[in-house]
């Protein structure tokens, strides 16, 4: 049993680390920059260490400060929250060298599923759908003609060191494929000084479903079904539900029993989600692991009425998963709520919140770690709240949401709140017929207040 | 001064100054002009630990000098800049490196702060008579925390 947990986060995911924490009765350190010194994890926690001044690089992002603060107060275990290290092997592997446990994955089981090409390996052996791609990088026109063929139009070429959209072309035919492979290249030379490309499968018409997944140490796995998070803009997630308008029985067994496969198949340990991509031809694909606890885990804990934040810390003591699967009896939906302002683009929004009321009753859940009168310091993400609402229809959840919307009050600042009201009354969503291609067609003018 | 093990909420209020002591760990003063201190680098490479950086830094805290003082005239309070276990002395049988009404300049060794089995001795960034130690030796401090005060040349 864990004495002192240190949380090496800041913000709601913090807070809401505390909250488990405190309920199994295990005391709580937070860390702090010297921008958060005024936060809620700071004020709730057992106690706080102060590690260094507002940027990230100094202070939540820097191993030394964070295994100083753990040995002068003697924490027993790290959680790292989501972002900043909770993800990074070296961290995992630096607590473990000191004897402190890290509430996550073993330092090898985050290298396997971090590196894209690793990790894709490491599905195809054990059997998990990937998606279908090139051998390595392209050679030359013909190469990717050939490869094409075997892969199966259409296609995506894409830049190896690419990021950010730059260096791909999709290519729906062999008679596009000279043209699309020289300006990718071109363009791949442009950005980033290196014109490799490869070659994938381009999903059409591609959903974002990824499946919840916890594994003990004793190799043990067990899912916790989905959550679609298709509504994205520039691969942010908006809204996150469970369980998806897209999936039936069939297809939640088969992709969730994939999961499983996959968390065993590296003896995986801690929570974790498996991103799959499906098509409009009901086939799913791999696309990648994430070794930590998520943003939108709410979802799945309304819908299965489970703890993962306390399922964390009991696979992390060496507790045994019970091991059966957990499939949604009820429905939830998440709108991430971020200090950005729809109207200009999405563009941060910070500054002190004057005026804060969060929507509450039957079937609300508001994570948050902001107050009236807090100042949003811009050095961090701009997520302020996430509002969940759970009923027993899809239908009752997007009522839920539209009440709880119009009831959520923030001033000072500007909020994503008008967009996701939209959101809420648009035809397509209501249908639940929607891809990933979703927000690219969304109207943003006309939003309510 | 507070010890490690005391979880208590303690506020002492005077008129120039203001103790909030959450634990042992998280005292913070709301006034006094900051001048963060620099160290030698010994085996951690922290940014904040270069010259370039930190004698940036005296500048913005002198302005906050000049409208608030400490009680008992002008004083500079040196914070840690770092999280670790505050030492007076290079070890257990050694001499403190300072005591209250040296005289230091800038360079002399104040302290020795230990996180991880490395130490990271803390050197002044000013001249001037050291008026008071706040930490006890051997207690853990944490970023900011405030080390020392001193009366500048």
């Amino acid at each position: 049993m864990f004495k002192k947990i240190l949380i090496a986060n800041r913000g709601e995911i913090a807070l809401r680390i505390i909250r488990t924490a405190k309920e199994m009765g295990i005391k709580t350190v937070a860390v702090y920059s010297t921008a958060d010194k005024d936060s809620l994890p700071v004020r709730f926690a057992d106690e706080a260490v102060c590690i260094g001044p507002p940027s990230s690089k100094e202070s939540y992002l820097s191993i030394p400060k964070i295994m100083a603060a753990a040995e002068i107060t003697n924490a027993d275990a790290i959680h790292p929250g989501y972002g900043f290290l909770s993800e990074n092997d070296m961290f995992s592997e630096i607590c473990a060298k000191y004897g402190i446990k890290f509430i996550g994955p073993t330092p090898d089981q985050i290298r396997k599923m971090g590196d894209k090409i690793t990790a894709k390996d490491t599905m195809k052996k054990a059997g998990v759908p990937v998606v279908p791609g090139s051998d390595g990088l392209l050679k030359d026109v013909a190469d990717a003609k050939k490869q094409a063929k075997k892969i199966g139009y259409p296609v995506i070429v894409k830049a190896t060191a690419g990021g950010g959209g730059k260096g791909m072309r999709i290519v729906w035919k062999e008679s596009e494929m000279e043209s699309a492979f020289s300006t990718a290249s071109m363009e791949a030379k442009a950005s980033f000084s290196n014109d490799g490309l490869y070659m994938e499968k381009f999903i059409e018409e591609p959903r974002h479903i990824e499946i919840q997944v916890a594994g003990d140490r004793y190799g043990k796995a067990c899912h916790l079904s989905e959550r679609d998070c298709s509504i994205q803009r520039r691969h942010q997630k908006l809204v996150e539900e469970s369980p998806s308008p897209f999936l039936d029985d069939k297809l939640r067994r088969k992709m969730g029993d994939a999961a499983v496969k996959a968390a065993e198949s590296i003896a995986y340990e801690g929570v974790g989600t498996i991103e799959f991509l499906t098509d409009k031809h009901r086939n799913f694909y791999f696309m990648e692991m994430n070794t930590r606890i998520q943003v939108e885990h709410p979802v799945t804990e309304e819908v299965v009425d489970f703890d993962l934040i306390k399922e964390q810390i009991k696979i992390a003591m060496g507790d045994k998963i019970s091991g059966k699967n957990y499939f949604p009896e009820l429905h939830a939906m998440e709108c991430r709520i971020n200090a950005e302002d729809p109207r200009k683009n999405f563009s941060p929004s910070p500054g002190k919140i004057t005026s804060f009321h969060s929507p509450k009753g039957h079937g609300v859940r508001v994570d948050t770690a902001v107050y009236a009168g807090y100042t949003i310091p811009q050095y961090y993400d701009s997520m302020i709240a996430k509002l969940i609402c759970k009923a027993r229809t899809r239908e009752e959840v997007i009522l839920k949401m539209q009440r709880a919307l119009d009831e959520f009050i923030v001033e000072g600042i500007k909020t994503t709140i008008p967009f996701h009201k939209k959101l809420m009354k648009d035809e397509r969503f209501r249908a639940g017929v929607f891809d990933t291609s979703f927000m690219n067609s969304f109207d943003l003018s006309d939003l309510p207040e | 001064m507070v010890n490690k093990n005391n979880i208590a909420e303690l506020t002492i209020e005077n008129q120039d100054f203001r103790i909030k002591i959450k634990t042992a760990l998280a005292a913070t003063y709301s006034t006094q002009a900051p001048v963060v201190m620099q160290q030698m680098p010994q085996q951690i490479a922290m940014p904040q630990m270069q010259q370039a950086a930190t004698s940036e830094k005296p500048q913005t805290t002198q302005e906050s000098a000049k409208s608030e003082e400490a009680s008992g005239g002008n004083t500079i309070t040196i914070k840690s800049p770092i999280v670790g276990t505050f030492y007076r002395s290079p070890g257990p049988d050694k001499d403190v490196f300072v005591k209250v009404g040296d005289e230091i300049g800038v360079g002399t060794k104040l302290c020795i702060i230990e996180a991880m089995k490395l130490f990271n001795e803390i050197e002044s960034e000013h001249s001037g008579r050291i008026v008071k130690i706040l930490v006890d030796d051997a207690s853990p401090v944490e970023y900011d925390q405030p080390l020392f005060l001193i009366e500048p040349k």
